[in-house]
């Protein structure tokens, strides 16, 4: 059973590609099959193989699966193989089902869309690629993977390609992730001089055991990697790539840029686990971005209109979380946020589709308002989301994983009281702009009208991600001790005046904050206008990173490509054109039609010629 | 004598050669090249009287029939052009443009 | 002997350059003639007393008088001596004269390792014909085809028929 594992990255592959060969002569409801069942079979596939897995687990919890021979060049062997542990198979489990539930849902969505085949050959070929990335027995197959999902979100977010703005969304995209992608492959060749091979297991072991406790390589090595996680990932230096892409098709921004590939970051560092450790300092710096994004990311998600990007700064949030997880040596806290991440995010953008589908694609939620009573289902879920986002006690998946997150950073012998602190004050910043949002869209007057429904195909994935987004946060224990079959576990020492459930009371203190400020500023007197004030502004732009890294790279390189803008290369060869033109034009003076003229040419050739036969 | 008679000859090919560039007329170009040929078979009386064989005069002999087949056939071309051109100027049969 | 040579080559020359010069054709045509009687004087000086009957048989007597009689025939007349005035000025001597100055220094060059011979041994006309019909035969016949060539063109060329929109 865990030898069909090549069927899960594999049949989405096909599809893709039948998709993209046939798909404009195929008609909608064959192309909805096919791109949704091709996900719903990687899916089932992934099902079963998780249960054989619990119910048998193989030695070493582990299993790896070659496929074939891919690269043989002086020493340099890696296989297409596919490694499947607790961390993989959680992983692959969460992605297809999320994957499946978006598809069903675009296929409402997209209904009306031209694009209706290409959409679902990038969104098959995209959880090929995120598959492919997650069960990569070796770093450059993983490396493929990665590359994949970042072309596929590339040509999604730039989607409907009409629209310049679309397109230059998906070019900033793929050129801050480019930075990362290429700190990542600096850190493979570092791997393969220095260790030999890119097989993840036998390179951790190598590691190990060559390398010595915070010595260069492994901390350039680790500081690599993580440049490359925090690229794919939008954290900071490198997110202000995510506000922009929610340009692209809802259903992308939820599979994309919430649930999956912003994920993969994460996914990197905690399959690479053991160089971070080696590499303490960067690890510490790991949590110090984490703290940084969350708290950077949440207070810019207090100011924005469109309701998608106050969800990418969500999602840019969140991720800071698990960075924060991963940064303390909380790996598998991390794995598990990640995993309720992606039900109540998903939810949350699905959720925010159907919103901005009945008021016909209107974005600004100062414009919205008053929708509870117009589209429950859309109320209740993002209720649902939302408070699973914000961290509501007891009852939500996001609370068990965000407390187990906070807990870890105050007790692991790695974590420090100011991480917790700003954990912290990232549960009140969250709860503060959720329920700002829902307030925005769901109470008061009611500003535009509601002209569509949503229908079966939407409204059964939101239904199940919302019970998902309540239940998933249960198993969290069980969860987590699978996870240690493959991932380090977390040492929790108890110091201070805190405990487990302390640390939760307190979060939940702040969740309560949160929505009574909310409240207070967004419920009672309805505030209808945005604020102008210059705070307000300052946030909106995302503290001004998109104005810094304009006037710090982009205008000094356009700057340089302008000194060039009539090509010097190009000019050499322009070049000799002109000149050949020159002595075509020169010698075609010589064609005069006249015959002393030609008469007098061959004397002068025959004195010239006899010139050079006297004295050569 | 040898030597000179080359030379004199050497004289005057080199003025027919400049007698063709120069003359626009078409009967004066055909002289000029008369001229030339007789320059041609001078060198080789001269080189044949060098080596007191008769292959000298024989190809005079030559040259000499070349140059009477030449000019019948060229002085019927000239009066085909006067009568085209209505001139004899070379330079009139000149139909490229630019 | 030698002064004839030396005398004869200088009519030559100076028959040549005045024949370029002229503005009427016929006037040209004749010094033409003078330069190739001379020319013949040096052909018999050098012992080739063949060459030089032929010389003025054929080429002073037969092309040339072909040439007077075409020239005649075109009747050119006053409006051609002026068109020739017009045309003919000094600055169109200067670039065919440097060619020509050129091409003669370069003979001169070649030549000026030559030794001196004296008087050459006159060759006959006994042994021209000898040499012509054994070694030079096919020579012969190429010639004389060449001169059929010459006189079936000359003949079609000059038949001025008038066809339609004929060139």
């Amino acid at each position: 059973m865990l030898t069909l594992v090549w069927l899960v990255p594999a049949i989405p592959f096909g599809s893709a590609l039948i998709l993209a060969t046939f798909g404009p002569r195929l008609p909608r409801k064959v192309i909805a099959v096919l791109g949704t069942g091709a996900i719903a079979a990687s899916c089932a596939i992934s099902l079963l193989i998780a249960s054989e897995f619990l119910r048998n687990p193989p030695s070493g919890n582990a299993f790896t699966q070659v496929l074939w021979r891919w690269i043989d060049v002086a020493g340099f062997r890696p296989n297409v193989a596919f490694y499947l542990d607790a961390l993989s198979l959680i992983m692959i489990v969460v992605v297809t089902f999320v994957a499946f539930l978006i598809h069903l849902y675009s296929t409402e969505f997209m209904a009306e869309d031209d694009g209706y085949s290409r959409f679902f050959a990038y969104m098959n070929l995209f959880v090929a690629s995120m598959v492919t990335l997650v069960l990569a027995d070796n770093l450059l197959l993983l490396y493929l993977g990665w590359e994949g999902v970042g072309l596929c979100s590339y040509l999604l977010i730039g989607f409907w390609y009409r629209d310049p703005v679309n397109g230059l969304a998906a070019r900033k995209a793929f050129i801050v992730t480019r930075i990362g992608d290429t700190a990542l492959s600096i850190g493979l060749f570092l791997l393969f001089t220095n260790l030999g091979t890119l097989r993840i297991q036998d390179l951790l072991q190598r590691a190990s055991m060559q390398w010595p406790q915070n010595s260069s390589l492994p901390i350039a090595a680790a500081a690599l990697l993580l440049g490359g996680a925090v690229g794919k990932s939008a954290q900071l230096p490198l997110q202000t790539w995510l506000p922009d892409a929610m340009a692209g098709p809802t259903p992308t921004s939820a599979l994309i840029h919430a649930a999956t590939m912003v994920t993969a970051g994460v996914y990197l560092i905690a399959r690479t686990h053991t160089l971070f450790e080696l590499a303490r300092p960067v690890q510490f710096i790991v949590a110090i971005i984490g703290a940084a994004t969350l708290l950077l990311a949440g207070f810019s998600a207090l100011a924005q209109r469109d309701i998608k990007r106050v969800l990418a700064y969500s999602t840019m949030s969140q991720i800071g979380y698990m960075f924060l997880a991963l940064g303390v040596g909380a790996w598998t806290a991390a794995i598990f946020h990640f995993m309720t991440h992606a039900f109540f995010k998903a939810l949350l953008f699905l959720a925010a589709g159907i919103v901005i589908n009945a008021l016909h694609h209107e974005h600004d939620m100062f414009r919205m308002g008053g929708l509870r009573r117009e589209l429950p289902l859309a109320f209740w879920t993002f209720l649902i989301g939302g408070s699973a986002l914000a961290g509501l006690p007891l009852i939500t998946a996001g609370a068990y994983s965000k407390d187990l997150i906070l807990w870890d950073e105050w007790s692991s012998p790695l974590g420090a009281p100011g991480l917790w602190a700003a954990g912290v004050a990232g549960v009140f910043l969250t709860s503060l702009y959720t329920f700002r949002l829902i307030f925005l869209v769901f109470f008061g007057r009611q500003g535009t009208e509601v002209t569509s429904r949503p229908g079966f195909a939407m409204q059964l994935p939101v239904w199940i991600l919302a019970v998902l987004s309540i239940a998933a946060g249960f198993p969290g224990r069980s969860i987590t001790r699978f996870l240690v079959t493959a991932l380090p576990g977390t040492t929790e020492t108890t110091h201070g005046f805190l405990s487990e459930t302390r640390s939760g009371i307190i979060a939940g203190l702040m969740f309560a904050a949160g929505l009574l400020l909310a409240v207070f500023l967004y419920l009672r007197p309805p505030i209808r206008q945005p604020s102008t004030s210059a705070l307000q502004r300052l946030w909106q732009a995302d503290w001004g990173f998109d104005w810094i890294y304009d006037r710090a790279f982009v205008r000094p390189v356009v700057w340089i490509s302008n000194l060039n803008k009539n090509d010097i290369v190009d000019s050499f060869y322009d070049g000799i054109a002109a000149t050949t033109e020159l002595a075509y034009r020169a010698l075609s003076r010589i064609q005069t039609g006249r015959m002393r003229w030609y008469a007098a040419g061959i004397a002068a050739g025959s004195a010239l010629f006899i010139a050079i036969a006297i004295f050569l | 004598m040898i030597r000179d008679g080359f030379i004199l000859a050497g004289i005057l090919f080199a003025l027919g050669t400049a007698g063709v560039l120069v003359r626009r007329n078409i009967i004066f170009m055909l002289m000029s090249i008369e001229v030339m040929l007789n320059a041609a078979g001078l060198a080789f009386i001269v080189a044949g009287a060098r080596w007191s064989q008769p292959d000298g005069q024989i190809l005079f002999l030559f040259i000499l029939s070349m140059a009477a087949a030449e000019v019948s056939v060229g002085l019927a071309l000239v009066l085909r052009f006067y009568h085209q051109y209505k001139l004899l100027d070379a330079d009139a049969a000149n139909k490229m443009r630019g | 002997m030698q002064v004839v040579f030396y005398i004869s080559g200088a009519i030559a020359i100076l028959a040549t350059i005045l024949m370029l010069t002229r503005l009427n054709a016929v006037h040209a045509l004749l010094y033409l003639v003078v330069s190739l009687l001379a020319i013949a004087v040096v052909f018999y000086v050098l012992g080739a007393a063949l060459a030089a009957a032929l010389e003025v048989i054929i080429y002073a007597g037969a092309i040339m008088v072909l040439f007077i009689f075409v020239v005649m025939l075109l009747n050119l007349g006053e409006t051609a001596a002026n068109e020739e005035r017009r045309l003919l000025n000094a600055s169109m001597w200067v670039g065919p004269s440097i060619l020509s100055a050129v091409l003669i220094a370069e003979f001169v060059y070649i030549l000026s390792e030559e030794s001196h011979a004296n008087i050459p041994a006159p060759v006959g006309p006994k042994q021209v014909a000898a040499a012509l019909y054994a070694p030079y035969l096919i020579g012969v016949e190429l010639a004389s085809m060449l001169l059929l060539a010459g006189i079936v063109g000359a003949y079609h060329l000059g038949f001025r028929k008038v066809r339609k929109g004929d060139s």
